[in-house]
């Protein structure tokens, strides 16, 4: 794979709950290395979209490929077959995940939080696990809460664990739905700030956010979703700056 | 300005009609000869009394561990994407929830009127193993077979209440790691339902303990069965339910004390340590005792 083909590409996505139609038709591709935010109003699809990337949502027609691997199904020629779940999980796990709620789990310290996945899915030795793990939570500032439980420890620390926890599994790409939605104003910075060092070392990233400032500084592409479509798509400046479409001008003067 | 605090006559009248009831009746049991406390608490100390309370704490452990794995398993089968086996537990629950279990007890002691022979293997061949159902289907695996397959039934209840309040977006985070469903229960979903599920399991222990007297129905040799025998014999009968009840009260006190152990270590992550004295923590667990287990009709 070369730099030019897309490390997420997405194919005339459509998936719906019921009878509600919650993605209509995506199309997109991130190349390795960029940075994709996307925004939009509540319930236009951004983290249904994440989701079926990482495939914990299936989709009803359209093709996701991560890496060039096709998620969910294999390619057969004259037929899609679904994957056996094995399959699905070895793929999830070379996605990491950061979710608006953090979902640290609470019974595990902040250093059993990042080597569950190490040691429990990918087999890596106790020992090598916990250097790595230790390594993760110095990066992202939180070297000294290694032993702490999730309760005794602020949002942004819980997110930036919840950080080190999906970098842990050495992601080909990271996914992050408003990771900053349910911080304190204060504690936004310290995880935007991870976030950053984390898209400067290159890592693929899409991200769902309301942080217009961090898509103009940080993002290279802008996706603006309504309705379950993707309304505009483009170089972050142009989108944010110089939106085409009324609706995308009319969302970014709503949160900015 | 001086302050007058309230007064509160009645509470001090209450507490006294507590104290004169409680004396009078503790002076009419120390009293009334016919209680014999000598030959109750020779009893309590006897070899059969002794073997008969093991018994009764081996069934509670055997039925307990049956009860919990397989109401786990029946939890687990209710939250499947199955139909047919979501329907199979429910269908479980509500068979075993609805008879009474001395019903059950003597109903799989007679199972052999039922099925004489019971064999293993493949429908339409030759089975592989035939066994009489006279022989297998002892007092004590009728009793087994009833307690445990009937406590599933109410664990699986519990099981799946704690299953619930797991927060969803665990299993999703756990799901992104790529762990599987298994390893996603067992790491993540059990520990934390296990908070839930502790509490009322300590009482359903306790439960089962008492409940454990009915399989003197079919003569296997527990506390109350051995009592029985002996009192048929020598007629004294009240010594010996005495006797027998500090047995029962021992073991009850002993299991809450246990509950309360395993609440804590339950609770990691979600409690600062627990640092009060082990003394207070006897008199939490005795006031747990104290209070009403929420009774069910078995
Ligand atoms: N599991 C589900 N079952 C049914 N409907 C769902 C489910 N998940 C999402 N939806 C619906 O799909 C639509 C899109 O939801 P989604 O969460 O993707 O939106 P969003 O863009 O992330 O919004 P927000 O900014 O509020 O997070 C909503 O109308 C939502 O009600
Ligand atoms: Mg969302």
């Amino acid at each position: 794979m070369n730099v030019h083909t897309p490390l997420i590409l997405a194919e005339g996505v459509y998936k719906r709950f019921g009878r509600t139609e919650v993605l209509r038709g995506i199309d997109l591709a991130v190349a390795p290395g960029e940075v994709c935010c996307i925004i939009g109003p509540s319930g236009s699809g951004k983290s249904t979209l994440l989701r079926c990337v990482n495939h914990l949502e299936k989709i009803q027609a359209g093709r996701i490929w991560v890496d060039g691997q096709m998620v969910g199904y294999a390619d057969h020629g004259d037929h899609l077959q679904e994957l056996p779940d094995r399959e699905v999980q070895r793929r999830r796990a070379q996605i990491g995940m950061v979710f608006q709620r953090f979902n640290l789990f609470p019974h595990m310290t902040a250093l059993e939080n990042v080597v569950e996945g190490p040691i429990g899915v990918s087999r890596r030795p106790r020992a090598e696990a916990e250097e790595h793990a230790r390594w993760l939570l110095e990066r992202v500032g939180l070297a000294e809460k290694a032993n702490a439980y999730p309760r005794h420890l602020s949002g942004g620390q819980q997110q930036r664990v919840a950080i080190a926890r999906a970098l842990a599994m050495r992601p080909r790409a990271m996914l992050f739905d408003e990771p900053t939605s349910a911080l304190d104003p204060e504690l936004v910075g310290e995880v935007l700030t991870v976030m950053k060092a984390l898209a400067a070392e290159g890592m693929t990233m899409m991200v769902v956010t309301h942080e217009v400032s961090f898509a103009r500084e940080v993002a290279d592409t802008v996706v603006f979703m309504d309705e379950g479509q993707i309304v505009e798509h483009g170089p972050a400046r142009d989108v944010i700056i110089d939106p085409q479409s009324p609706r995308t001008r009319e969302f970014l003067t709503r949160v900015s | 300005m001086p302050v007058r605090p309230l007064r509160r006559p009645w509470r001090w009248g209450a507490g006294a009609v507590i104290i004169v009831v409680a004396a009078l009746l503790a002076r009419s049991i120390a009293t009334n000869p016919r209680f014999e406390w000598s030959v109750a608490w020779d009893y309590v100390f006897s070899r059969q009394l002794a073997e008969g309370a093991l018994m009764t704490l081996q069934l509670t452990v055997i039925c307990m561990v049956i009860g919990v794995a397989l109401g786990i398993t029946l939890a687990i089968m209710r939250q499947s994407d199955l139909w047919l086996v979501r329907r199979a537990a429910d269908l479980y629950v509500w068979f075993f929830r609805g008879t009474p279990v001395l019903v059950q007890i003597i109903f799989w002691f007679n199972l052999a009127a039922l099925y004489p022979v019971i064999a293993v293997g493949v429908p339409g061949l030759e089975p592989w193993v035939t066994l009489d159902a006279n022989t297998i289907i002892t007092p004590m695996a009728a009793a087994l077979l009833a307690l445990g397959l009937n406590e599933a039934a109410y664990m699986s209840e519990i099981v799946r209440a704690g299953l619930l309040s797991v927060d969803d977006g665990q299993r999703e985070a756990a799901q992104s790691l790529g762990m599987s469903r298994a390893r996603i229960m067992r790491r993540i979903v059990l520990p934390q339902a296990m908070r839930v599920i502790i509490p009322p399991t300590g009482n359903e222990t306790i439960g089962m303990l008492k409940t454990t007297a009915l399989v003197s129905v079919v003569a296997v040799a527990d506390l109350l069965y051995v009592t029985q025998t002996i009192y048929s014999q020598t007629f004294q009968t009240i010594p010996l339910l005495i006797a027998a009840s500090i047995w029962y009260i021992t073991l009850t006190t002993i299991l809450s004390i246990g509950q309360a152990r395993l609440e804590k270590r339950y609770s990691r992550g979600a409690h600062e340590v627990d640092t009060t004295p082990w003394t207070h923590r006897v008199r939490i667990s005795l006031a747990r005792f104290h209070a009403p287990v929420p009774r069910r009709l078995s």
